[in-house]
This record gives C-alpha cells, sequence and structure tokens, in this order.
C-alpha cells in the first residue's frame, strides 16, 4: 500500500485521520498516486490538481524520501521507498501567516 | 412563533446564528469547514433547510457545500457521503466544485480574455464562487456568481454546474477589467414579479439584465458616472459594489457603486444619484426593508484607500424616502475609535413584523437591529472578518 500524507484541510474534508492508504496497480508516479487518490476519495477533485487543466494548485508541492519532486514528469517513477509504503508521499501547502 | 437563521460567511468558516422571533437571545453554531474562506451562504426560500455553501481556498480551490438540514449537517452535493465514488456512467464524484467555462460554438461566443488592470488581454480563469442565489421556487436550481466574473446555474441542486454563457458573449465582455477584489459576479438578483428576469453586478464592469432567464444579457449602466475610468458614461467599466431591490417593486433597484449610491426606477435602463446628505457615499452594502420597499440603508466608507468608517464612527445611514434624505443610525454601534469595513454581500434583512436588520464587519461582529435601524446591538463581537451575511425568517 501506498502511504500519502495530506495536509490538514484535505485531511478534512476527506473525512480521515491522519496517513490516506492507496493501492496503486502499476507503476508509481506522481499522476497514478494522485489518480488513485481522487478515485478514492472523490471529495479532493479538483483540490489539488485543478478540475480543468489537471495542472497542480501553485500553493501545493509534492516530496518523496525528502526531496522535491514537484517539477520532476508526473510520470516519472518514484522511489521504491514510496512504491513499497516504506516512506509516504507527502502533498504540502505554502506555509502562510506571519 | 418565527424564528431567525442568520448565516455568515468568514474568512475562516461559517456561522449560524439562531433566535426566536424576539431577537434577544442567540445561539451560535460554527465554525463549520473552519480555517476555509465562506464566500457566502444563502438559504432557498422554497425550501429554508436546503443552504448552500461557497467554500474556497487560495491552496485547494473551490468547493460547494450543501445542508438540507438547515446547517447541521453538509455534504459536496456532487459527492454524497458513503455513495460509489463515481456514477453509474462512470462519471467521477467532485463534479459539484467544476466550474468550466463554457466555449462552445453552440451556446455562445467563445471568449478567451477580457482586460487585466492594465488593459492588456488576459484569458479567464475560475477562481471562486462569490455568490450563490438559490431559485426562489426550485430548491434544485441556483445560480452561482464567480471570479473571473461568469453566471453559472445548477439545476440537480448543486451537482454539476453549467455557465449561461450569453453573458460574458453579449459584447461587452472583453472590456471587463477586475477591481481591486478581483473581477467578480457578487450580485445576482432574480425578479419575483417577471420571472425571466435576472439581474447582475461585476466589478468593476457594471450591471447587466436578462428577460428571458440568462439566455442573452445587455448592460444597465446608463447614468451612472465614475470618474476613475477613461469615458466616465463608457457602457462598462463601473465599479459596481452592491445591487440590491425590493421583492414587489422590482423595477426600483438601489445600487452601492465605487462612489455614488444609485437608484433606478426603470429595471435598470436609466440610474441617478441619490446620495444626497450622505457624509461619504463611498461604501459597499446597501439594502431594502423588507416591509417597505422605499426604505433603504446603506453604511457609508470613508474612502476608496480608506476602509473604514468616517471619523472611526460606525454608522448605518436609512432614508426612508428612497434615497436623497438620509438619517444616521447610531444607537448601540461604536461612536469611536471604530475602523472596521462592511464587504459588500454583509448585510440582509429578515422579514419579520418589525424588520430586522443586519451586517456584518471585518472586525469579527455581527449587529442586528430587531427595529428596522433604530438600535442595535451585537450577536457576536469575535468572529474572523466577515464576508457575508444572509437571513432566514422560519415559520
Amino acid at each position: 500500500m501506498i502511504l500519502v500524507v495530506l495536509p490538514a484541510h484535505l485531511r478534512a474534508l476527506a473525512g480521515v485521520r491522519g496517513d490516506v492508504e492507496l493501492q496503486v496497480d502499476g507503476q508509481v508516479t506522481r499522476r497514478s498516486i494522485l489518480d488513485a487518490l481522487e478515485a478514492q476519495y472523490p471529495m479532493l477533485c479538483g483540490t489539488i490538481r485543478d478540475h480543468v487543466a489537471g495542472e497542480r494548485r501553485p500553493f501545493l508541492r509534492f516530496f518523496a524520501c525528502g526531496e522535491d519532486v514537484t517539477h520532476e514528469p508526473a510520470d516519472a517513477p518514484l522511489p521504491k521507498e514510496i512504491a513499497s509504503g516504506a516512506e509516504p508521499f507527502y502533498i504540502i501547502g505554502a506555509i502562510a501567516g506571519g | 412563533m418565527s424564528n431567525v437563521r442568520v448565516l455568515v460567511g468568514t474568512r475562516k468558516g461559517a456561522f449560524i446564528l439562531t433566535s426566536d422571533g424576539k431577537r434577544e437571545k442567540w445561539d451560535v453554531s460554527g465554525p463549520h469547514f473552519a480555517g476555509w474562506e465562506i464566500y457566502h451562504l444563502k438559504g432557498s426560500s422554497a425550501d429554508p433547510n436546503r443552504i448552500y455553501a461557497s467554500q474556497t481556498s487560495g491552496w485547494f480551490g473551490q468547493i460547494i457545500q450543501r445542508s438540507d438540514d438547515g446547517g447541521r449537517t453538509w455534504f459536496q452535493p456532487g459527492t454524497p457521503a458513503g455513495e460509489p465514488t463515481t456514477t453509474p456512467d462512470g462519471m467521477p464524484k467532485g463534479e459539484s466544485n467544476k466550474f468550466v467555462y463554457d466555449t462552445s460554438a453552440e451556446t455562445g461566443k467563445p471568449l478567451t480574455t477580457h482586460q487585466f488592470y492594465d488593459g492588456t488581454p488576459h484569458p479567464w480563469e475560475f477562481k471562486r464562487v462569490w455568490h450563490l442565489e438559490p431559485s426562489l421556487d426550485d430548491p434544485e436550481t441556483v445560480y452561482g456568481g464567480v471570479e473571473d466574473a461568469a453566471l453559472f446555474r445548477s439545476t440537480n441542486g448543486g451537482q454539476t454546474w453549467q455557465e449561461l454563457s450569453g453573458l460574458r458573449g453579449h459584447g461587452t465582455g472583453s472590456l471587463w477589467q477586475p477591481g481591486a477584489g478581483g473581477m467578480c459576479l457578487h450580485s445576482i438578483l432574480l425578479d419575483p414579479e417577471h420571472r425571466e428576469r435576472i439581474f447582475v453586478a461585476i466589478s468593476a464592469a457594471g450591471a447587466f439584465r436578462s428577460d428571458d432567464a440568462g439566455a442573452k444579457w445587455k448592460p444597465i449602466n446608463r447614468g451612472l458616472h465614475s470618474q476613475y475610468i477613461p469615458n466616465p458614461t463608457a457602457e462598462v467599466g463601473h465599479c459596481v459594489h452592491h445591487i440590491t431591490m425590493h421583492p414587489s417593486h422590482s423595477n426600483v433597484l438601489f445600487m452601492q457603486k465605487h462612489w455614488d449610491v444609485m437608484r433606478s426606477n426603470d429595471a435598470g435602463d436609466s440610474w441617478h444619484e441619490i446620495s444626497g446628505n450622505l457624509p461619504t457615499d463611498f461604501g459597499f452594502v446597501i439594502d431594502v426593508h423588507a416591509h417597505e420597499p422605499e426604505t433603504i440603508y446603506v453604511v457609508p466608507i470613508k474612502s476608496d484607500s480608506e476602509h473604514y468608517p468616517p471619523d472611526g464612527k460606525l454608522r448605518v445611514y436609512r432614508s426612508r424616502t428612497g434615497g436623497n434624505d438620509w438619517e444616521p443610525l447610531t444607537n448601540g454601534l461604536p461612536q469611536s475609535n471604530c475602523y472596521v469595513n462592511v464587504l459588500r454581500d454583509a448585510m440582509a434583512t429578515d422579514s419579520l413584523d418589525s424588520c430586522g436588520v443586519y451586517f456584518g464587519t471585518t472586525g469579527g461582529q455581527v449587529y442586528a437591529s430587531a427595529d428596522g435601524g433604530d438600535t442595535w446591538a451585537p450577536i457576536v463581537r469575535d468572529l474572523p472578518p466577515v464576508l457575508s451575511v444572509e437571513v432566514q425568517t422560519l415559520t
């Protein structure tokens, strides 16, 4: 199972506590993780990727194994630790405030 | 006995304030959708337990929420809790949050750009829903005014949305420009006397009217005079902050423009100024008494660069003559050191025999008057900045 860490607001929207567990068939990439996430939690459609263009929302970034993979190709394979569930895939919102 | 439900949208969630008809003791619930901007909530007059809410975020985009039990529980209408994640025909849920501009050749004149602040062409980009206006007689039908300015409609309880593209496509859309708050469609008036007629207002484009239920539109800005645009009497380009009307006199419209309080006696075909003796005619809100079509309310704000009341005194001004002659209403409102603003959708009235008037401030206060504005008291004092106030009178 893939582990995904969501921003707090998206956890509330999806009605989950803690990390999200996802079954991802085939190669584990950013796109396949987000596809599986939206399929399992359809209320998140449009909140991470724009509804129409499918583009990442500007204030969100993606991290895997301590690396920023935000600007890597969406179909690039993610590290095996993500694919095995040993490490979570992080979706992080920009810090706001003072 | 009647009850009153006040729906308050704030920068950090929604709050629901309820009272009996005396409007002295209030119960407060919330925050609903804590931490999210709630630009607007509004209940259906056909089914008061049906409430629509616009939940939005600079991070996560637009969410439409709906309650069928008067605000106790909420759900995204395209994604009911516990149901399959796709429709039988495979459509993914989450559609209720999807606002897609109509660019088809069949239903209008596809528009790709409006003007940006500097006058250069800029593509239409959906940002958020500013205002939700439920149909007068069908709880399943609701209109959404959005940024960048366009009008959407749902006929299935908010599950899916379609643009009424005749508004953007009628001919002036490419000339519209954003105001400082964005290019938002913030006012939607459904005419109870002429069921095919809809009024909308856009900042900073102006007011528009449809006489055929939203298919075709025309600007209705004749008589507006805006010093801050190259042609002060242009057909479009006016920064209209809010429009309102009394449901029994729907040919009469009232407008709070950036500067100037205006009135139309002919459904917007022409306007004339009614600022009269106001201390300043800048402001955002304007509303009408529930039973007196010529009694109107505004909250004067010092200027477009000083968004607070003149002299630090929070005063509602009431005209009982449809404008021009205004009286300050101060009893119960702070009369020193008050520097809050009252945003465009943050005033409403109830329809009890003694009309209640309500408004919310950027300082988090929601003030109520149970006597048409003669006396005021805060229902709550310390909410997040208030974006919108709507009232339901429940019998």
